[in-house]
């Protein structure tokens, strides 16, 4: 850390300094060397804390018989068998199978989330209709309601219309506005909306309905964006209810796949369901680096939760 | 946000000889009918997918109901049971207890603590705060409890860390005094997101209760007490309840760390793992409604305790009191 030592001098060559005359004063150099600490401090913590996804990464190319016992990251030599077993899937299914079936659940969530959500949020914020208070009362207390308390009669009912084993019961609850967290984000979003434009786009001669396609929905954009990365993400992950409604292995996502795993004893199986681990948080890892700022701005603005 | 992206349709000419309250009175019926056009999903999903369910998992709770033949009313029988004759449902709720009570203070304090390192403006801010979201992102997957499970176990890396000082656990996961840490360390690991609010809340603290702070002469933990905590008790609340919501419901890694089973000695059976289990494995559909709505109940006071309260804790700025 030769910079920590030289935290005093102003440049080590001696050349012209060039930093501003504030950072020149007397104790300028310690406040230096505390952001230099804070800098230290906070790396150190951010190690620790990435560890386990960056052992995940290193685990997923080491020969099996290193994964537990190695505490060293690197491996003896690189293991890409792991991926191609991870690749040939499992039960003699292959990962694309799993990963489509992610992906089309995931996708038409993201869709549900979008419409249902968006329309249901618009007549919130901007109409006026009688029960309007106690519909939003309603939706707000939703978002407390343990998934448990509805879940066994929804089995039911989906089991009754021949659903369970499709992915119907885990999209069509999506285009049916439940995720009322959304509700809310939006409404709240729309509410921060000028009203002057509604009434610019009323005496243009609009009803709600063109007022909602041409003036809200464009301008909805930033919690449309926030809402479909969200929703993308916790679907993906999602174990419950996926483990809940899909029994068949052919309609299997990447997390049901990733727990057939668990279920095979011998270490063997350790290499390609690490590997398979990484496939499956590729899409999230990507997702995050994409819209880092969107992610962290949208929980900051509306108090979603990862 | 820019109006330029406005797509207006062209205007169309405004309906001669309106009178104001006639008008107003037609608008705002011909906007009802509209509204529940806009609502209709939201309608459906509210009326079938939770009200009604709600209602019918109320009624289940007092029946006995094996999915394939109808339900059979017992009245109170299986609340009965749960608290008289059942020491797996027991556990569960001391598990469950036992997680909430020291992983959520902990997520708290942690994302508090990172929240005011991250707050003053420095380089890198922004990088830094995502990293430490990630977590959140993360930790939510089957992924990330498999990895957890293998760091945990016995020889696995925190063993073998471990062994090197001496203390040779045998793995935490098979230890039925350490499982449970094992989860809320991973539930603690996952801060990221209650950090990201608590941010946005130091930033909404003016400036000038730090200059007067200042001027008062108050030191930088009387200020943290005396102005940051109260200024930040309403996001403090609105954490504290988010969070604690969400550890009574949590399932996934308890699932994959114990194989789906609450091992070992039940040390990790979640509430949700024991209802899932009676539900869907046993097929003991009214005596998992029974526990879905005590987990109602419960959420349902912890929040209101709470709520009633945050008058005494929660300081909202502008407020008369």
């Amino acid at each position: 850390m030769t910079t920590l030592q030289d935290g005093r001098s102003a440049r080590p060559d001696g050349g012209p300094d060039v930093r501003p005359a504030s950072s020149r004063r007397p104790g300028a150099s310690a406040a230096r060397l505390r952001g230099i600490g804070w800098h230290v401090l906070i790396i150190g913590m951010l190690a620790l804390l990435l560890y386990p996804v960056v052992w995940l990464l290193a685990t997923s190319i080491k020969p099996t018989d290193e994964i537990l016992s190695s505490l060293s990251l690197l491996p003896s030599r690189l293991a890409p068998e792991n991926y191609t077993a991870a690749m040939d899937g499992i039960a003699g299914i292959s990962v694309w199978t799993f990963f489509g079936n992610s992906v089309l659940v995931a996708i038409g969530s993201v869709i549900g989330n979008l419409v249902s959500c968006a329309l249901a949020a618009y007549a919130f914020a901007r109409l006026r209709f009688r029960l309007r208070g106690p519909l939003f009362a309603f939706t707000l207390l939703t978002i407390m309601l343990p998934y448990h308390v509805v879940l066994i009669p929804q089995y039911t009912i989906f089991q009754k219309l021949d659903l369970v084993g499709t992915f119907v019961p885990l999209i069509l609850p999506k285009l049916l506005a439940t995720d009322a967290f959304f509700v809310f984000l939006m409404v709240q979003f729309i509410r921060g909306l000028p009203r002057e434009l509604d009434d610019a786009a009323e005496i243009d001669g609009c009803g709600p309905v063109l007022t909602f396609r041409y003036v809200i929905l464009p301008l909805l954009k930033p919690a449309l964006v926030t809402t479909a990365i969200f929703t993308f993400i916790w679907t993906w992950n999602d174990f419950f209810s996926q483990l809940v409604y899909l029994n068949d292995p052919d309609s299997y996502t990447l997390p049901l796949a990733l727990r057939l795993f668990i279920d095979q004893t011998s270490e063997s199986a350790f290499g390609p369901m690490f590997a398979m681990s990484v496939l499956s948080i590729v899409p999230v890892m990507l997702f995050f680096l994409a819209f880092q700022r969107y992610l962290v701005e949208g929980i900051a603005t509306s108090g979603l939760k990862g | 946000m820019t109006t330029g992206t406005l797509h207006r349709p062209p205007p169309r000419p405004a309906d001669p000889g309106d009178g104001a309250t006639p008008a107003r009175a037609r608008k705002r019926r011909s906007q009802s009918g509209i509204a529940y056009l806009f609502l209709s999903p939201w309608v459906c999903g509210a009326l079938l997918l939770t009200v009604g369910p709600m209602l019918a998992s109320l009624y289940l709770s007092f029946t006995d109901y094996d999915l394939f033949t109808s339900p059979e009313w017992v009245g109170l029988e299986n609340y009965k049971r749960l608290f008289t004759d059942d020491a797996r449902f027991l556990a569960s709720a001391k598990v469950t207890a036992g997680y909430v009570l020291i992983s959520v203070p902990l997520k708290l304090a942690a994302a508090l603590a990172v929240a005011l390192l991250l707050h003053r403006n420095r380089r890198g801010q922004g990088f830094y705060r995502s990293a430490f979201y990630a977590p959140s992102l993360l930790g939510t997957g089957v992924a990330i409890a498999l990895v957890w499970r293998a760091m945990f176990t016995d020889s696995g890396v925190v063993d073998s860390a471990t062994g090197a000082f001496g203390w040779d656990t045998g793995g935490w996961i098979n230890e039925p005094d350490y499982a449970l840490y094992v989860l809320i360390i991973l539930a603690v690991w996952q801060f990221g997101a209650p950090m990201v609010i608590f941010l946005a809340g130091l930033k909404q603290i003016p400036t000038e209760l730090y200059d007067a702070a200042a001027v008062d002469g108050s030191g930088r933990w009387r200020t943290f007490r005396s102005v940051t905590l109260p200024m930040l008790s309403p996001i403090i609340l609105f954490n504290l309840v988010l969070e604690t919501i969400h550890a009574f419901q949590a399932f996934t890694p308890a699932f994959i760390v114990s194989g789906g089973r609450g091992g070992p000695s039940n040390s990790t059976l979640f509430y949700t793992l024991y209802l899932y289990e009676r539900g869907f494995s046993q097929f003991r559909m009214g005596y998992a409604s029974a526990m879905a709505w005590l987990l109602l109940l419960i959420i349902a006071i912890i929040t209101a305790v709470f709520f009633g309260t945050s008058r005494r804790w929660v300081f909202y700025s502008g407020e008369d009191r």
